[in-house]
């Protein structure tokens, strides 16, 4: 009678797949758990066990799940996305972001436009005392608008250099 | 030696195939870009992501797949995942500003149709005014 020894129920996701051993110091266990399956598969299609092996070792153990899951993430883009990946994901970002500071300096403009005429249809009425008494209460609230206007003027400046486009060439 | 070699078969120390699904995005003359997508993917899984694509969107993969490559090795953390991380806090911060400064130009307006209203009223009181004085001076 031949004895039956009981199967390990604790190998990782990985060492599933890969039809082998789990031994206490797998490098996979404790980031592919054998309750996600998938997590594991999508890395080892585009990476390679050996691969994500040598990333994870390069790195310090307490930054190792978070590289795990950036691998996951871009594995997931890779998969879904053949041809550019994680970089189809960056590129419709950085079109988004360009799209945004378009419409955030139109915006600020928009704003300084109405703060000036606002500023200038308030001196207009100098010689109207009713008008002047009924108003007198939002030139400050005005000038806050044009502090914080002459602010961010300085701040999409400095923001328009923080964009480099020029890795994403092709797309 | 065949000195037409890509930089992919020179790598792998091999001979370079007439119909070698490397040598079209893998030139000889730039061998580093091989290199690097060599050891984040592996030059078996590089030749199998190409092979399932048709042929005219290589050289777009190939290339994705360096740049990809070459930020995980720059990051080995985050890879280009960084960057999207940034991307969308980045997206998330100018999405708050635009809709800070569309609020102030609505308050901004709304104050002016109220001062624009209050003058109007002014303007029509005074006329009211002027015009009463004048009928009591006259019947006064």
């Amino acid at each position: 009678m031949r004895s039956h020894e009981p199967r390990s129920t604790s190998s990782c996701a990985a060492c599933k797949l890969l039809k082998r051993r789990c031994s206490p110091n797998c490098i996979f266990a404790p980031y592919f758990r054998s309750d996600e399956p998938k997590k594991f598969a999508k890395v080892h299609k585009v990476f390679g066990a050996s691969n994500v092996s040598k990333i994870l070792v390069e790195v310090p153990e307490e930054q190792r799940e978070d590289t795990v899951n950036s691998l996951a993430y871009e594995a997931e883009a890779r998969l879904r996305d053949p041809v550019y990946g994680c970089i189809g994901a960056i590129a419709l970002l950085q079109r988004r972001m360009i799209e945004l500071q378009h419409d955030l300096t139109l915006a600020r403009a928009r704003l300084a436009r109405y703060a000036t005429t606002y500023s200038a249809s308030v001196g207009d009425t100098e010689t109207d005392r009713f008008s002047m008494e009924a108003l007198g209460e939002f030139p400050v609230a005005c000038g806050g608008f044009m502090d914080s206007f002459s602010l961010s003027s300085y701040e999409v400046n400095q923001d328009a250099h923080m964009y480099d486009f020029t890795q994403i060439p092709y797309i | 030696m065949n000195p037409g070699r890509c930089a992919a078969c020179r790598y792998l120390r091999r001979k370079c195939p007439p119909d070698c699904i490397f040598s079209p995005h893998f030139p000889p003359n730039v061998p580093q870009r091989f290199v690097s997508v060599h050891r984040i993917y592996g030059a078996s899984n590089v030749a199998k992501l190409l092979q399932q694509l048709p042929s005219h969107l290589r050289a777009e993969a190939a290339e994705s797949l360096c740049l990809e490559a070459q930020y995980r090795i720059e990051d080995p953390v985050y890879g280009c995942v960084g960057l999207v991380s940034s991307l969308q806090q980045q997206i998330q911060d100018t999405e708050k500003q635009l809709a800070k400064t569309r609020a102030e130009i609505a308050f901004l307006k709304s104050q002016a149709r109220l001062s624009h209203a209050a003058l109007e009223g002014n303007l029509l009181d005074n006329a009211v005014n002027i015009n009463f004085s004048d009928h009591q001076s006259f019947h006064g």
